[in-house]
């Protein structure tokens, strides 16, 4: 997506107006709800019932200051960061090691742990929860940090590895002879030389990993049932539910609740694109 | 090489098969022997079929495999719409990395909160009931939510708008890595922009719009549970009219705690993904192989 050929020279194109026509159409599709949720958001409730579709007379605020200090929701924020944080780094440092292994050792096993790997990818977290909500049931891992961290890691893993197998892949050969003719240990390569080298390819996995955990709702209902461990979006299913009736509080909790997703992507547009396509494609 | 050496792989791979055996392994080994179990706690005794037997015996699972199969209407939709925006874009016309960056926006907000606000959107008062009113569509302003008749369709609504944004930069991505020559020495022989696209650009798409497919079939089956759980108030609701096959598991997972019941409906839903993770791989080693050459 780096290289962009020189447009076509140009000729009287008709079609032209029909093209950003659709473009427009596509560009309001997709912004209508966002736009909707900001606008709500700071209007009255009063104004809300008279007009729902117009700009606010006057910006009202109240409804943030209700979210920020009578809500929940900097504690589910809180809950939500913390299993982001812990199952990203989880998952991290065991594909890292994983991932060098399958792309730079000789053992047996290796294709087949990869292709494995791989496509656990595809199949659905729904299959796996019920023998694991049995399970920490049993050890009563049901609403703790641990036990979530540790399936959300599991679930992003098949992914962290397929991506940093084939990064670590197109690695040039001669870094790593050069370094075990200097006699580095492997961990010393991994740690000294590969991962500074995989850095882009390391963002590109913590911003699309923590996205998933971030948005995760089945998991977040099932093993995170204690309201003090709730996390945001199991909150604010709870929160629509509440505060039914009151639409612009319910829009200004929105805001909210998305501002951290989208302000990741927009700073890190380039690399979630090319990670969800790495994830999908190659 | 000495004894340590031969064990360093394994070292390394050993927490990645540890904690790939703890969330994989064991649940979907565990899921079967459920499946023939009366599981009550932690195991129970042996039942044979029974639970599948009671599965596929219920009005309420058949509605809801019903109700994912209609939902793949949608992907009809979403290819289409994807592939016209991605051709569009295609052109580069002004400005088009920034709609590409607007464009995928709906694939970045997570799917509960998009779901609350098109559930407020979509109430019989809301803001879209009043556009289509204003704009003379009386005839559309149906209860989107409300109505046991319209809300999956609403739900299929919901699914076309997030999913597409996938669709739109996957297509864009394999348009980008086209032999530029091609379309080129077409529009000098004279093809207009319809024959490009539809003799020289679709064709040379096949492989990613057959992934996209099935990448959104599997989503469909098997990942729509935060789209109907909020738009169905957490029951599938009106009635039973957004019950699907994953909130199915759920109930009678943590609502009637028949771990038994759950796992036989997991282990159906677990096959039919098999079954479509086989053409996945292959489409996927395709696409690689045209990449390269």
């Amino acid at each position: 997506m780096t290289a962009i050929p020189q447009p076509a020279p140009r000729r009287p194109r008709p079609d032209l107006a029909l093209k950003h026509a659709i473009l427009v159409l596509a560009t309001v599709v997709a912004l209508a709800p966002s736009a909707f949720m900001i606008v709500t958001s700071l209007k009255s409730d009063a104004e809300y019932t008279l007009d729902k579709v117009g700009l606010p007379d006057s910006l009202v605020l109240d409804h943030y200051r209700s979210v920020i200090f009578e809500s929940d929701f900097f504690g589910w924020m809180g809950n939500s960061i913390i299993l982001a944080a812990g199952a990203v780094a989880l998952s991290t440092v065991v594909s890292c090691l994983g991932a060098y292994a399958i792309a730079r050792m000789q053992f047996a096993g290796r294709g087949l742990l990869f292709s494995l790997s791989t496509s656990l990818m595809a199949i659905p977290p729904v299959v796996m929860i019920v023998p694991l909500f049995v399970l920490y049931t049993q050890l009563k891992l049901i609403s703790t940090y641990q036990g979530a961290i540790l399936i959300y890691a599991g679930l992003i893993t098949p992914f962290s590895v397929y991506l940093l197998t084939s990064f670590f892949r197109t690695l040039p050969k001669e870094i790593f002879e050069s370094a075990r003719i200097d006699g580095a240990s492997d961990l010393l390569i991994l740690l000294k030389i590969v991962i500074p080298l995989s850095l882009p390819a390391l963002l590109t996995l913590v911003v699309v990993n923590a996205l998933y955990v971030w948005n995760d709702l089945l998991i977040a209902i099932i093993f995170l049932q204690d309201d003090s461990k709730r996390t945001l979006m199991a909150g604010i299913s709870v929160f629509q539910g509440r505060y039914g009736d009151q639409i612009p509080l319910t829009m200004a909790g929105m805001v909210f609740a998305s501002a951290p997703m989208v302000i990741l992507y927009l700073a890190f547009q380039k690399h979630y694109i090319q990670g969800l396509m790495a994830g999908s494609i190659k | 090489m000495t004894q340590g050496s031969r064990l360093t792989p394994y070292l390394y791979v050993a927490p990645l098969v540890a904690l790939l055996l703890f969330v994989f392994g064991y649940p979907l080994v565990r899921i079967f022997e459920f499946s023939f179990k009366m599981v009550r706690g932690i195991d129970g005794p042996w039942i044979g079929l029974r639970n599948y037997d009671l599965v596929l015996s219920q009005s309420l699972f058949w509605e809801s495999v019903q109700h994912n199969l209609l939902l793949l209407l949608a992907v009809p939709f979403m290819v289409i719409w994807s592939l016209l925006i991605a051709v569009v874009l295609y052109e580069r016309l002004k400005g088009w990395k920034l709609y590409r960056v607007v464009l995928f926006l709906p694939y970045i907000l997570a799917i509960p909160i998009i779901a609350v606000i098109m559930k407020k959107m979509f109430q019989f008062n809301g803001p879209v009931n009043e556009v289509l009113r204003w704009i003379g569509l009386d005839f559309l302003a149906l209860d989107w939510i409300g109505s046991s008749d319209v809300a999956l369709w609403t739900v299929m609504l919901l699914i076309i708008w997030r999913e597409s944004a996938l669709g739109i930069i996957l297509f864009l991505a394999r348009l980008l890595a086209l032999d530029e020559s091609l379309i080129e020495s077409a529009k000098l022989e004279g093809a207009n922009w319809w024959q490009r696209l539809w003799h020289i650009i679709v064709p040379q798409m096949k492989t990613v719009i057959e992934f996209y497919v099935v990448v959104s079939v599997i989503t469909i089956l098997s990942a729509v549970f935060a789209y109907v759980y909020v738009i169905g108030g957490g029951r599938g609701g009106p009635g039973t009219s957004t019950m699907v096959v994953e909130l199915y598991i759920f109930n009678a997972l943590i609502r009637t705690s028949l771990p038994g019941i759950a796992s036989a409906v997991s282990v159906m839903l677990f096959l039919v993904s098999l079954l479509l993770i086989v053409p996945l791989f292959a489409m996927r080693r395709r696409a690689n192989e045209e990449e390269m050459g």
